[in-house]
């Protein structure tokens, strides 16, 4: 701040200097405004008094780099001796200066005792107790990770515990500030009475027969289903990524019937703008659509925005199966482009049910001998690579050592494609021959057959 | 003003009779004859009273207890006067002569007190405000040389009793008004943080220091002040967290916590540089002479750091004559006159270490290329003749030492880093704090436990006894490690009966020197513009004396100037005449 008004009270010096001697010069300028010089800020001068703290400082910081080093190359016992000394720097300055590294302690100590293979669970509640109390601005931060460590540990009931106490938590308006927090805490707890009724559910469908415990249990269960629901169907609302929220509500909601509900969540949770882009929100939607028997419209729908989302995403095997049986046009030739982009990625490459759905189609238009620009259209901006990625004579080599009917789809494409003279299809098809394999021979016949079809597709464009 | 405050209040003493009175701190009349404090209390608070905040009051001779959490009053030069004889007992401990704790020491202390007017003295000259009885108690004490008021406490333990404070003291020292003063647990905490004291010199932690090292010198102990420094930092001599030994009355808290808490280890220039103020403050007589035999004398200190360095002992001939022919093996140079300006202050250690740098550019010119051909040499001699001393290799000696070098580095970076800096004790800036701090520390407390149980490592044992040497190297080993019985036959060559370098060139670091007093350096260190081989020897140095590099630099620069001065002025004026061509970075000039 004194810097500040410092600069404020030069500055001005500074201009009324010009105007003077301007005025000297010449008085025509004098009327034109001179614009207020305004000094930048200079970097703080090092003051001696800051200078004492440096050493305290700089110690710790050296510690923590330590503690760094260690952690990555998973020394948890250096790390754990370096932390010792680390948890000094709590106490930085003995009365009010803002405290930095307890959230870097609470961080660090966790992934220490997680790691550590001296350290007990309970060790670790006792530590994550202290942190509680360290910042109430993270309070219920430390809780939520504490919860996660005592699940990850099987100690589901220890779990449920500190969830509803975190619940339970009041500190004045930290308690508004961490609004955010509490949600997802009963939506924790909500989700851990979602596992206690399908618990209770498992045991109903195992003593369907038992008529007397049935009315107990469904009770119970129901009970659950309440707890669950409520807090559930309070996080799904807030924008976010909520995917095994979402899942089990969808899962309440189904196993009472209420379909449209779960629809509605579904829908809102795929297509509301605000919250943000997610694939599996659609895959949600589509196989919930697939559950209660749809209509292909309905279900091509999901699956398209699904495909602009993740085009490498496994259910595109599915999406170009229906849009194959289409017939519309329009979609059966979406197909088309739903599996080449789909075999772009490397993931695909040694798929071979995603050939076999290539190479069906492609065949399909061969012999149709209609919509073969569709090909040349999908074919023109992977010519240069696709040779290389996919029909290279090693790829040949190898798919045909591991897989006989993969190399079988992919030597056919490459035919189609490339031409009978290309390096995979002669290989592959040599192969064939040699091996006396039926359907290798009748390939060959095939694109033989229908070799001028890759000079039209590969040649300039109609 | 207490004449006038005073005036309405004609009773007689209860006890001796008299009408005499004067106020206390608590604002009540007391005796001036007797000293007998009575019950009644000045009523009326005057204006005049609160404006002038500073009020004159006089303390009891013994401590008042009016503090409710049991601490006592207490003045900063109390503290420091504690801290002191800490330190001192530590020294004495470590076998520095008994004379030094209660004739040096105690003496340089009774001065600064006096000096800076805090006892042993008439009030100070600025203060308006008379007082009353005080001056004539101050007056006592100066009179009574035999009076055991401070020397008595410094050797007083704690057992003997409560700390005591004579009126000597606290007559001095005005205290501020309860409605000014900022929290502090000491008497003047505050006053003692805002006085512009330009004119005394301020006790502060480093200080502490400076006075121990200034009693060392005076007595010429064998030790150096990196080397008293490094004691400092491994915990032989007390300094950091040093109040948890204050009495448990003495109460520490707000300002005192900014006086008497380090969070940083002492710098040897501060410390250096605070040592020669004081010295001039206290007008100290010239020190007793620095002569050959003194350990800090550059001959004893280069052995030493030849030995640690693990370079050849003919090396120490070679110092000697460089010491010899610039003169700085003179009493006169060495020993300390305080005061006098127009003399350069000693760094007897870095000075050595800088004579043995010089040496090693005399001999080996370290620009990163003759060293190593030269070892290259010394090789091939080595590998066809066994028969006598191996001549020394100076990539062998660089291999060996920078090995140890870096594993001494890797621990003592380690050891900072892991150095625990808070004590038992807590401390906190006001009690209102006191229980966050107090749950804060205990926090701290847990985490430690807990976590020190996961690190494996048992809890340090005993802090291992003070060395004078960091690195040690052993004849006895047979791996070849000590180069102490190396020859320098491989770059010495015999000219007319004497033996003198082979190599006929040199380097300067430096070719003018920037004024000390303006620029703060003699020379600018950086280290790319340097031979590396340089630098790794500056860098051992800069280890064993814990100072930066660049202050053995300047000492390099120094002494080189007074080596080559006849020839570098020749050259300075011929490059004048040239118009100043511009000149390279270093210079070679031939040597001696």
């Amino acid at each position: 701040m004194d810097s500040l008004l410092e600069d404020y009270e030069e500055a001005p010096a500074v201009v009324v200097g010009r105007k003077r001697r301007r005025r000297r010069r010449s008085p025509a300028t004098q009327a034109a405004l001179q614009p207020l010089l305004h000094l930048p800020f200079l970097p703080p001068q090092p003051v001696s008094s800051n200078e004492h703290k440096l050493s305290f400082k700089k110690s710790k910081e050296a510690c923590l780099s330590y503690i760094q080093d260690a952690l990555l190359q998973k020394q948890w016992k250096r790390a754990a001796e370096f932390l010792t000394c680390y948890v000094e720097s709590l106490e930085k300055d003995y009365s009010r200066e803002h405290i930095g590294p307890s959230e870097m302690i609470w961080r660090i100590g966790t992934e220490i005792l997680w790691h550590h293979s001296q350290s007990r669970m309970k060790e670790f509640s006792c530590f994550m107790e202290q942190m509680k109390t360290l910042g109430v601005k993270r309070y219920l931060k430390v809780c939520l990770e504490h919860v996660f460590h005592l699940l990850c540990n099987g100690q589901i009931d220890e779990a449920y515990q500190n969830l509803s106490l975190a619940e339970s938590w009041r500190f004045g308006e930290q308690t508004a500030i961490q609004d955010k927090e509490i949600k997802l805490i009963q939506a924790y707890r909500g989700l851990l009475d979602y596992c206690s009724w399908s618990n209770q559910k498992k045991i109903l469908l195992e003593h369907g027969e038992d008529g007397f415990a049935d009315l107990a249990v469904e009770r119970e269960m129901h009970n659950y289903f309440r707890k669950a629901a409520v807090n559930l169907k309070e996080i799904i609302k807030i924008p976010g990524v909520w995917d095994v929220f979402v899942k089990c509500y969808v899962d309440l909601l189904e196993f009472y019937g209420e379909h449209n509900e779960a629809r509605q969540v579904l829908n809102e949770y795929a297509y509301n703008s605000k919250f943000p882009a997610n694939p599996n929100a659609h895959v949600y939607l589509y196989q919930f659509l697939k559950r209660q028997g749809e209509s292909k419209k309905s279900l091509i729908s999901a699956l398209k925005i699904l495909h602009d989302i993740v085009p490498s995403h496994e259910l595109m095997i599915d999406f170009n199966t229906m849009l194959q049986k289409s017939k519309k046009r329009k979609k059966r030739q979406m197909g088309l482009e739903v599996i080449f982009a789909a075999l772009d990625y490397v993931g695909w490459k040694e798929n071979a049910k995603a050939w076999s759905c290539l190479a069906r189609q492609v065949k399909q238009i061969v012999i149709s001998e209609k919509h073969l620009d569709w090909i040349k259209q999908e074919w023109n901006s992977r010519k240069d690579w696709w040779p290389d990625f996919h029909f290279s004579r090693y790829l040949a080599k190898r798919n045909w050592q591991e897989n006989k009917s993969l190399s079988h789809e992919k030597a056919l494409v490459a035919g189609i494609l490339l031409g009978k003279d290309c390096k995979y299809f002669k290989y592959v098809s040599h192969q064939g021959c040699k091996a006396r394999l039926k359907r290798f021979r009748m390939l060959k016949k095939f694109v033989t057959r229908h070799n001028p079809v890759y000079l039209r597709i590969s040649g300039p464009p109609d | 003003m207490d004449e006038e405050d005073t005036r309405d209040f004609n009773e007689r003493c209860a006890q001796c009779s008299e009408v005499n009175w004067g106020l206390t701190d608590g604002g009540r009349f007391y005796c001036r004859s007797c000293h007998n404090v009575t019950e009644r209390a000045r009523e009326v608070v005057n204006t005049d009273f609160i404006t002038n905040s500073r009020v004159q009051t006089i303390s009891k001779g013994l401590k008042k207890q009016e503090k409710n959490d049991g601490g006592c009053e207490w003045y900063i030069c109390e503290g420091f006067q504690l801290v002191l004889k800490k330190q001192v007992e530590a020294l004495e401990a470590l076998g520095v002569c008994p004379q030094m704790k209660d004739e040096i020491l105690c003496n340089f202390w009774r001065c600064y007190l006096q000096k800076s007017k805090q006892a042993y003295c008439k009030r100070p000259a600025g203060e308006t405000v008379k007082t009353l009885s005080v001056c004539e108690s101050s007056t006592d004490v100066d009179s009574d040389p035999e009076r055991p008021s401070l020397l008595h406490l410094l050797s007083l333990s704690e057992s003997e009793g409560d700390l005591q404070t004579d009126c000597s003291f606290a007559s001095s020292v005005s205290k501020v008004s309860e409605s000014t003063s900022v929290y502090s647990g000491s008497v003047d905490g505050s006053l003692y943080l805002m006085k512009n004291q330009k004119e005394k010199l301020r006790m502060t932690m480093p200080m502490t220091l400076s006075f121990c090292y200034l009693a060392l010198l005076w007595v010429r102990e064998p030790i150096t002040l990196s080397e008293f420094l490094r004691f400092v930092v491994e915990g032989h001599i007390p300094y950091m967290n040093v109040f948890q030994h204050f009495p448990e009355k003495m109460k520490l808290c707000g300002l005192d916590l900014k006086i008497f808490c380090v969070e940083s280890w002492p710098e040897y220039k501060e410390v250096f540089n605070k040592m020669h103020e004081l010295a001039a403050f206290l007008d100290l007589p010239r020190f007793p002479d620095i002569t050959e035999s003194c350990f800090l004398h550059p001959d004893m200190l280069c052995m030493k750091y030849l030995m640690e360095a693990n370079l050849p002992d003919e090396l120490h001939n070679w110092t000697c004559r460089v010491v010899k022919k610039i003169g700085i093996g003179e009493v006169d140079f060495l020993t300390l006159t305080p005061g006098n300006k127009s003399t350069r202050k000693v760094k007897y250690d870095v000075l050595a270490a800088a004579v043995i740098v010089v040496v090693l550019k005399l001999l080996f010119l370290l620009d990163d290329h003759y060293e190593w051909l030269l070892s290259e040499f010394a090789e091939e001699r080595n590998k066809n003749n066994t028969e006598g001393g191996p001549y020394f290799e100076f990539k062998k000696w660089y291999e060996v030492v920078k090995h140890s070098l870096d594993v001494e580095q890797k621990k003592l970076d380690e050891e900072k880093a892991k150095y625990l800096w808070r004590c038992e004790k807590p401390l906190f800036y006001s009690v209102k704090n006191k229980s966050k701090v107090l749950k804060r520390r205990q926090m701290v407390v847990n985490l430690q436990n807990q976590f020190g149980k996961l690190s494996g490592s048992v809890q340090r044992a005993e802090k291992p006894n003070p060395s004078s040497f960091q690195l040690s190297w052993s004849e006895e080993n047979t791996d070849g490690s000590c180069f102490h019985g190396h020859s320098l036959k491989g770059v010495l060559q015999e000219k007319c009966g004497l033996l003198t370098v082979m190599n006929p060139d040199y380097w300067l670091c430096t070719v003018k020197l920037c004024n000390e007093k303006l620029c703060g350096h003699l020379a600018h260190y950086r280290e790319v513009e340097f031979p590396q081989s340089y630098h790794f020897v500056l860098g051992l140095f800069s280890f064993l004396l814990r100072i930066q590099p660049s202050y053995i630099h300047d000492e390099v620069c120094m002494i080189e100037h007074r080596l080559f001065n006849k020839k570098l002025c020749k050259k300075l004026k011929y490059n004048t005449v040239l118009r100043k061509i511009k000149r390279p970075k270093t210079s070679s000039v031939k040597p001696m």
